[in-house]
């Protein structure tokens, strides 16, 4: 069975774990660094990054989550999620987990009244994936390993480098789960590796 | 084709706030130290609450000039509050880029009849309800969110309580009901029957049910969690006490670790004298600020 962890300290767990399940994999709600020993990887929820950082370092959660990914299981960052794998952050010195070789604008699209839904081609994932936008922030640029998976009016809105895949929207606020499922066939696949 | 507006980008939103505590502040200064202990967004306002109820006369939206020092404060979201009805008032606060509208009964309505119209903005709404058909007209209306009333300025969580309480007991008893039960339960509550359906179908409330009004301490947050809230709205409570900065971050705590008992009782010490507060027996009519709208 593959077991997909939820970081749980604020923002929209519930609904990752909806939809994992929808995919046949087993969800369970992170809220302790020891948990981190039961799952094969990791999602890290939309919500504000702001107070998630807070409480990332409050409940001391920074390295071993660092540590959980350099073994090579599989990060999956979602909106503000995003925000915390990135290795540069527009303006601010306050990088997070930083494992991410990409740059970030944070609230990029503008303030709630712009957020927006849009339907995106994301590669070797989804045509037509209806994407849901909330004070999303997007991606300025990658480093040479990070492959982009989708653009939304020019702007880098999904990205994945290795173990590690992120999208400046919201996959859980809506039934389809085809980029859920691409992350737990990635988890799947990491399985298989490390257990050699 | 993008769409702005959408329920799913209003609801969405308030659903990234949950487990989160939303703070009241009055300028720059108290916006600031609510991001820094981990408010997932900030309320501003002219005065909080206490000092609303202590002034007296009519209480209105927050001058502009204020608004606007918080929103560029912060990278939080920025909430703010209209009147009840006060559609100009809404408006204006959506032109200015304000991210959530409280239509708020602890300010003066401005009609005692309707409420805004809100699926119409593409700013979303919040609202207070104390029962199932309050819930479901202001959801009908458009709100995207809601909290609890309580009773707003008092350091008292009572009426906190007893709405959450009503509301969840009202949940758990509609579904047991059968449909043709629905249509009278629908009729007794005032509430509309296609909602009714919908949240019988699904147990639970179509948007997040935040609880506000009269939370005073870290345990008072963790006690509305245990009680089925999906966050904590903090109003004069913070900004009230004698150490804020270490109030707040006390409460943001102990929301998100609501179950945590020995956490919270190390949270709670040494924190300082909490706002004074209120009993409910000593508020006569028009000063029950959560009967102003039904």
């Amino acid at each position: 069975m593959t077991t997909i962890g939820v970081l749980g300290l604020q923002g929209a767990f519930r609904e990752h774990v909806r939809s994992v399940e929808a995919t046949g994999a087993e969800a369970v709600v992170v809220k302790k660094k020891e948990q981190l020993k039961e799952i094969d990887g990791l999602i890290i929820p939309g919500g504000e990054s702001t107070t998630m950082r807070r409480l990332i370092d409050k409940y001391d959660f920074l390295e071993p989550i660092r540590q959980f990914g350099k073994q090579g299981k599989p990060i999956f960052g979602t909106c503000a999620g995003l925000i915390l794998l990135a290795s540069e952050i527009d303006g601010s010195y306050d990088v997070h987990l930083g494992v991410m070789d990409i740059k970030v604008r944070r609230n990029a699209f503008g303030r709630q009244r712009d957020s927006f839904e849009a339907p995106l081609d994301i590669e070797g994932v989804a045509e037509g994936y209806n994407a849901v936008f909330i004070r999303a922030p997007y991606i300025e640029g990658v480093g040479e390993n990070t492959k982009v998976l989708s653009t939304y009016d020019g702007h880098i809105v999904a990205a994945q480098q290795d173990q590690y895949l992120a999208c400046s929207f919201h996959p859980e606020l809506t039934d389809d789960h085809r980029l859920t499922a691409h992350f737990v066939e990635m988890v799947k696949e990491s399985k298989k590796t490390l257990a050699l | 084709m993008s769409q702005t507006g959408t329920d799913r980008v209003k609801r969405g939103m308030a659903e990234m706030q949950k487990g989160g505590v939303i703070m009241d502040v009055v300028n720059a200064e108290q916006a600031k130290i609510a991001e820094e202990a981990g408010a997932v967004a900030v309320m501003a306002l002219e005065r909080v609450p206490a000092d609303i109820r202590a002034a007296g006369g009519v209480a209105r939206m927050a001058d502009p000039s204020i608004t606007e020092e918080v929103m560029n404060a912060v990278s939080i979201p920025v909430m703010a509050k209209a009147r009840i009805g006060h559609i100009t008032e809404a408006r204006v606060l959506e032109a200015m880029g304000v991210d959530y509208i409280d239509e708020s009964e602890v300010l003066t309505p401005a009609d005692d009849i309707y409420h805004i119209k809100k699926d119409d903005f593409t700013v979303p709404f919040v609202c207070g309800c104390r029962n199932i058909g309050e819930a479901t007209r202001r959801i009908r209306e458009g709100a995207s969110m809601l909290r609890t009333k309580g009773e707003p300025g008092t350091g008292n969580i009572v009426e906190a309580v007893s709405h959450m309480r009503q509301i969840q007991s009202q949940i758990r008893h509609l579904r047991g009901l059968s449909e043709d039960e629905v249509m009278v339960y629908a009729k007794d509550n005032g509430a509309p029957f296609d909602l009714l359906m919908e949240i019988r179908e699904e147990g639970r409330l179509p948007v997040v049910n935040f609880a506000a009004g009269g939370i005073a301490t870290p345990a008072d947050a963790a006690l509305m969690m245990e009680l089925g809230a999906d966050g904590v709205f903090v109003g004069s409570g913070i900004f009230k006490s004698k150490n804020p900065e270490k109030f707040a971050r006390a409460i943001v705590e102990a929301t998100t670790h609501y179950n945590d008992y020995k956490l919270i009782g190390e949270l709670s010490k040494g924190l300082g004298t909490a706002m004074k507060g209120m009993e409910m027996s000593t508020l006569t009519g028009d000063q029950r600020m959560q009967d102003r709208s039904q």
